[in-house]
């Protein structure tokens, strides 16, 4: 940042290195992109805010941001956890543990739906307990406070719905938290937890004023990345969402939908909105991070 | 250097082996159901085509939701032929791409249909629910498994047997409607392709009654077990017609236009009709269907033509944006 232009360098190639940095973003990155937008442009602008404000894309548009934070936030905050878990205390097993995180980045997505699913439907392994105890918690949420629609806001059961959502969301997002902090708290000693504890600060002191400002940005990379990629998934939740119009149809599979009907304008057209609702969130995700950079590190 | 020698070696082998091999190869582009209907059918045909000219055919198939795969040619894989769910799918390759003329259904025999299909109903063992007909789907506590219509071709088909069955039984669109609207109350899963919906009935054990390809459930029963479904025929369905045709510029630049034709010609002579009623697709040749009478049952079969108007109209008003499926779900 700081950085002149006039400094000189020690090795040399910054011209070179700059230009295949900006080939390389421009066939992979920005091209791709730029076409989608070439593609929208067929459309007017009138026939662009229809097909990008119907109910159905709207509400598709609620499920995918709202759960995808949802899922990045709940991925912090137990990512975190495992992260701590795995690199403060030796346990048995805890190799297998650490490569198990990976699994979600390389696992074909729809093999993890598909997976998922089997699990947690209704006559699944776990469905089988738990899918009733989540019907019966929304049915009593809706026994409580009748006025809201809690089927309609949780759904009314784990797989095949927004829970199945969450679930899938979930799984793809863990290993970016877990793996972007991983390296931050290798290099927190635990040294510095015992100074702090021999200058008087007591454990919750410990914890706010001394690791978690170290850790914060860290973090919000980790809950950005895991935010980024469960807005883009597509493959493991269609198997497991249900699909219902209105309801529990991400945007992904909308622009899928309007593909299929060979509507091309149509799915680049959300597929902008998409782009641009998640550039807009990153940068701002990003400004987070510098600024608690600077807020924690005075 | 070791390495480089190996893989000189692996090349060397490679060529020889593409070089002896025939140098005829054909991509049939087809859906989901028909895997295992043209395993056997490519196995009978090159060995024909081979009798017949002394030429050996490679056919490759290449399977995956009707709409996809018609996307997946106009997007540019080089298709010989396609052999897919509806000619919905086949007049895209026409309307976006221009691959195929328009007139593509009138070049073979049967609205281009060597084969035909209807839609069925697949219970549990026992019928627990009793469904007869379509009106039991619409009963309170039924479940119906259906695959969403706008990614599926086959969930149309059973979204307009549905409809028209409601509509004569009613007596009007909007009271069809209505029953429709119902029916998709009763869903709980829409899966976006028929294997899909198979999985989630079949395997996941949710749903009472599963809408289906005849060929599908009929594919269920074999694999599963006769024990654990059983076929409902309703009074009233679909005649589905997959359709088939040879891509045009394909063959062109590939030079393979003879054998193409040849290759779809085939599946209207007895030995592929017969493969086709083999895995439980309707032939159209009637002596042929007469050899299988325990596979195909009577009913009243109306065609996507007569009633609504060919498949244009049909995705028009219903399975277009603000279509009737989508009206279903927003009111």
């Amino acid at each position: 940042m700081t950085l002149s232009g006039k400094r000189r360098y020690v090795l040399p190639g910054f011209g070179l290195s700059l230009g295949f940095t900006l080939a390389y973003l421009g066939l992979i990155v920005l091209i791709p992109l730029a076409a989608a937008f070439i593609k929208t442009s067929g459309l007017s602008l009138a026939d662009f805010w229809a097909a990008v404000t119907s109910p159905r894309v709207m509400a598709s548009y609620k499920l995918s941001f709202g759960v995808s934070l949802f899922a990045a936030l709940v991925n912090a905050v137990f990512g975190g956890i495992l992260a701590w878990v795995l690199v403060r205390y030796t346990f048995p097993g805890r190799r297998i543990v650490d490569a198990l995180v990976d699994l979600p980045f390389a696992l074909p997505t729809a093999v993890a739906g598909i997976a998922l699913a089997a699990i947690y439907s209704p006559n699944g392994w776990v469905g089988q307990w738990l899918d009733p105890i989540w019907a019966a918690g929304v049915a009593q949420l809706s026994g409580w406070i009748p006025w809201v629609d809690w089927p309609g806001w949780l759904g009314g059961k784990l797989a095949f719905d927004r829970p199945g959502v969450f679930l899938a969301l979930t799984f793809v997002g863990l290993p970016f938290v877990v793996r972007t902090l991983q390296p931050v708290l290798q290099e927190l000693e635990p040294e510095l937890e015992e100074a702090a504890a021999t200058l008087g600060a007591n454990r919750w002191q410990t914890m706010t004023r001394v690791i978690f400002p170290e850790l914060m940005p860290a973090l919000i990379t980790g809950f950005a990345l895991a935010f980024a990629r469960a807005l883009g998934e597509y493959g493991s939740v269609v198997f497991i969402a249900g699909n219902m119009p209105m309801h529990s149809e991400i945007t992904p599979l909308l622009i899928i939908t309007k593909l299929e009907q060979y509507d091309y304008r149509g799915a680049t057209a959300i597929a902008v909105v998409m782009l641009v609702a998640s550039f807009v969130l990153l940068l701002l995700i990003n400004l987070l991070q510098k600024w608690s950079r600077r807020y924690y590190r005075v | 250097m070791l390495i480089k020698n190996i893989l000189l070696g692996a090349l060397a082998i490679g060529s020889t082996a593409l070089a002896s091999a025939t140098s005829v190869e054909l991509l049939n582009v087809s859906y989901d159901p028909t895997r295992e209907l043209y395993v056997e059918f490519n196995k009978a045909f090159a060995a024909h085509w081979k009798a017949k000219t002394g030429d050996g055919v490679i056919i490759k198939q290449s399977h995956g939701g009707s709409g996809k795969q018609a996307r997946a040619v106009i997007d540019g894989l080089s298709a010989d032929v396609v052999t897919l769910a509806l000619a919905g799918d086949v007049d895209a390759i026409y309307d976006v791409a221009r691959l195929i003329p328009k007139d593509w259904q009138k070049r073979l025999p049967d609205n281009s249909a060597p084969y035909t299909s209807t839609i069925v109903l697949l219970v549990r063992a026992g019928n627990p629910k009793h469904i007869k007909d379509w009106d039991d789907l619409v009963k309170p506590g039924v479940s119906v498994i259906t695959p969403n219509p706008k990614t599926s071709g086959g969930a149309r088909w059973n979204y307009l047997a549905a409809w028209e069955f409601a509509r004569r039984k009613l007596g009007s669109d909007d009271k069809a409607k209505d029953f429709v609207k119902a029916l998709f109350k009763n869903v709980p899963v829409l899966d976006s392709g028929a294997r899909g919906s198979t999985t989630t009935f079949v395997q996941r054990g949710i749903g009472d009654v599963l809408l289906a390809w005849e060929n599908e459930a009929f594919l269920a029963l074999k694999e599963f077990g006769a024990d654990k479904f059983e076929i409902v025929v309703p009074s009233l369905s679909i005649l589905a017609e997959p359709s088939v045709s040879v891509v045009d510029k394909v063959v062109k630049k590939k030079g393979t236009a003879e054998v193409a034709k040849a290759y779809l010609d085939y599946l209207y002579t007895d030995e592929g009709q017969d493969i086709a009623a083999r895995n439980f697709y309707r032939p159209r040749n009637p002596a042929i269907a007469a050899k299988y009478p325990g596979n195909f049952a009577k009913l009243e079969l109306f065609t996507i033509d007569a009633v609504f108007g060919g498949w244009a109209k049909a995705t028009k008003i219903h399975f277009a944006d603000g279509g009737t499926f989508d009206q279903i779900y927003q009111n």
